[in-house]
């Protein structure tokens, strides 16, 4: 098992996973890995935060590719922003000014780019469409958005297209017909519920867009075969906690039944469980801790418990291993936060390096 | 933090352990007698496995998942059926049609609205029997809470308008409804509360408490720490030199936290579970005491 040769030739690598495992840190050392290997590589990255600038040690990042300069090799990242990146496939696609003005004005619209519930995974792959049609990069890396459901952003491109395709927003612009009565009457419901004016609002942006419709209905099922493509590889990355597996499981099981399958398994935050476990006592131990033997005792106990998590790790990554059909490459919980360059090339070492580095680092952190 | 109130909402950040210190709210509030409800959004029923019950599998029932603790998975379709036909005329035929469905996906906060909607509903008449909802990681959680504001903003007239503003005013009520926000006392989790808690008062909503968990108990003193630092690299050291340092930063997450929130928020921590089968049961005699 070798990352490089799992990621050889895609041109797409998503790291999916549950919240909270890490994907941002370990898509940003993916990235870093592909692009010391020679590849041009974008990371587009979720973080909300400058961790990730912190980490890969630059500057604030925006929602275009800014080039890492301390990279080996030719290293790209940017942060998500969902709105701007609304904002660009508006202005790519409206046919003329007083229509992408009227979209971006459109109080329903801005709610909608900015809302935390179903955007940032539209800008995803939004994005993810623009940086892998630009021919710039040789291969895009995403960290996925924290979804409600496990792979939301998947289903993007299939809960868009419906919605341009029907010819609602062609009858709410010009009402004619049996569509007009059967909008009249969904149009009656609404606003029976919510009042007039948000339906106003939302009459507008719908005729609006009509405009841009096959635009975007293009663009929809442009990145659903993106997805779908050989060239784009699945990244499962996961903790080996008991909660967090039975997560992943889902992750992989919705992978496979979207016909992707995963391609790689990452297993983030280890406590590995050495092969050969040494069996000191407190007496033998002591004379390396200036004759303590109260000390010796108190850190058996702190080995004892971390075995047990690195056995209970151990059963979540059998179990991972399992479902998924796919070895999984561990990284170990490094001690310390993966805030700066130094400890990005650890994850990425990690990752990349090859087998019998891999083991050897493994074996040197196991307890 | 718990007092009387009749809605509990339990947010964090992804992998904190929301499900599983809710769980162990859920067990503790029972043992004190009372009769929680665990409510789950978008159809999920984590807590209900934890707890070792058979899964809903879709079903939208409220069931007894341990002694005194019952359970509700709501999903924001089946919401929205249950609001239509409640609410209007010929309102469930409404949700079959394609162009309604459409619409009502593309109003903003809809969906949220509704499953709030729905929580209120439930705790408004909970008395005694408080309602745990086991609220999305931190961004939903926070859309959820502050759909009935957005709202009432957007749609100024009708009943959902009106019913908006019942439910703010239930959210805002502090003697009724507190959120308590579930952290680990690592930097991201530490900073994903502090911007929850800024968000809460944004929206005139209660930080009840502060959970933090899995923190490493502190074990070594500063010189025994020089000692394991300096010893040779046995298995024994070299864990003691992982366990003082997780303390340490841990340690370090705790204070950023109550230095931020304490003054007003009760902060209370949670020991990292080693070796528990069932952790949920093992904290459960921690999270009210």
């Amino acid at each position: 098992v070798s990352l490089g040769a799992a990621l050889d030739g895609k041109r797409i690598c998503v790291c999916a996973g549950p919240g909270g495992v890490g994907k941002t840190t370990i898509a940003a050392a993916v990235a870093t890995g592909l692009a010391a290997r020679g590849t041009r590589v974008a990371v587009v990255t979720i973080d909300p935060a400058r961790r990730l600038a912190d980490a890969l040690g630059v500057g604030p990042l925006s929602n275009d590719p800014q080039r890492v300069p301390g990279a080996s090799g030719e290293l790209w990242a940017l942060a998500l922003d969902a709105k701007q990146t609304f904002d660009a496939v508006i202005e790519r696609l409206a046919p003329d000014a007083p229509t992408r003005d009227a979209i971006l004005a459109n109080r329903i619209y801005r709610e909608l780019s900015t809302a935390v519930g179903g955007s940032q995974e539209f800008a995803a792959v939004a994005k993810l469409h623009e940086l892998a049609t630009s021919e710039r990069f040789d291969i895009v890396v995403l960290d996925t958005p924290p979804s409600r459901n496990a792979l939301d952003f998947l289903d993007a491109p299939h809960r868009l297209a419906p919605l341009l395709q029907s010819r609602a927003m062609r009858v709410l612009a010009a009402p004619t017909g049996v569509m007009a009565a059967g909008a009249g009457f969904a149009l009656g419901g609404l606003r029976r519920l919510t009042g007039v004016e948000l339906l106003e609002d939302l009459a507008e942006l719908l005729g609006a867009l009509s405009d841009l419709a096959d635009g975007l209905a293009d663009q929809a099922v442009a990145v659903e075969r993106l997805l779908a493509d050989e060239a784009t590889a699945f990244l499962l990355v996961a903790s080996p906690e008991r909660m967090s597996v039975a997560e992943a499981l889902r992750f992989s099981e919705r992978l496979e039944a979207a016909g992707g399958g995963v391609s790689a398994l990452v297993v983030n935050r280890v406590l590995v469980r050495a092969t050969d476990r040494e069996r000191l006592g407190a007496a033998e131990l002591a004379p390396g801790l200036d004759g303590d033997e109260r000390l010796a005792e108190l850190a058996l106990r702190a080995l004892g418990e971390l075995r047990a998590v690195a056995d209970r790790h151990a059963r979540g990554i059998e179990a991972l291993t399992g479902a998924v059909g796919a070895p999984a490459l561990l990284v170990p919980d490094l001690e310390r936060p993966v805030a700066d360059v130094g400890a990005l090339g650890d994850v990425t070492r990690h990752l990349f390096a090859g087998e019998a580095e891999r083991a050897r680092l493994l074996d040197a952190s196991a307890f | 933090m718990i007092d009387g109130r009749s809605l509990l909402v339990v947010t964090g950040k992804g992998g904190v352990g929301k499900t599983t210190v809710t769980a162990a709210l859920a067990l503790a509030l029972a043992r004190e007698g009372r009769r929680p409800l665990v409510v789950e959004v978008s159809g999920k029923d984590d807590v209900a496995r934890l707890l070792g019950g058979p899964g809903t599998h879709g079903a939208y029932a409220e069931r007894a998942i341990a002694d005194r603790v019952r359970h509700l998975s709501i999903d924001p379709d089946h919401a929205l059926r249950e609001y239509l036909d409640a609410h209007l005329p010929f309102g469930g035929l409404l949700e079959h049609t394609r162009l309604a469905r459409l619409l009502f996906a593309a109003t903003p906060g809809l969906g949220e609205l509704l499953t709030i909607g729905k929580v209120w509903e439930l705790a408004r008449g909970a008395g005694r029997d408080c309602v745990l909802l086991d609220a999305p990681a931190t961004g939903h959680a926070i859309a959820l809470l502050t759909a009935p504001r957005t709202f009432a903003a957007a749609a100024r007239g009708g009943p959902v308008a009106e019913q908006a503003a019942g439910i703010r005013r239930f959210l805002g009520d502090r003697r009724r409804t507190g959120v308590l926000a579930v952290s680990t006392a690592e930097e991201l989790p530490v900073n994903e509360t502090l911007q929850l808690r800024g968000a809460l008062d944004a929206a005139g909503v209660a930080l009840a408490g502060v959970f933090v968990n899995a923190v490493y108990p502190r074990r070594f003193t500063a010189r025994q720490v020089d000692v394991l630092a300096a010893a040779p690299a046995t298995a024994a050291s070299r864990a003691g030199r992982f366990h003082a340092t997780r303390a340490r930063q841990h340690a370090a997450g705790v204070r950023r936290l109550r230095g931020a929130v304490g003054s007003v928020t009760a902060v209370r921590t949670l020991p990292y579970v080693f070796d528990a089968d069932d952790v949920a049961r093992d904290l459960a005699g921690r999270v009210t005491r």
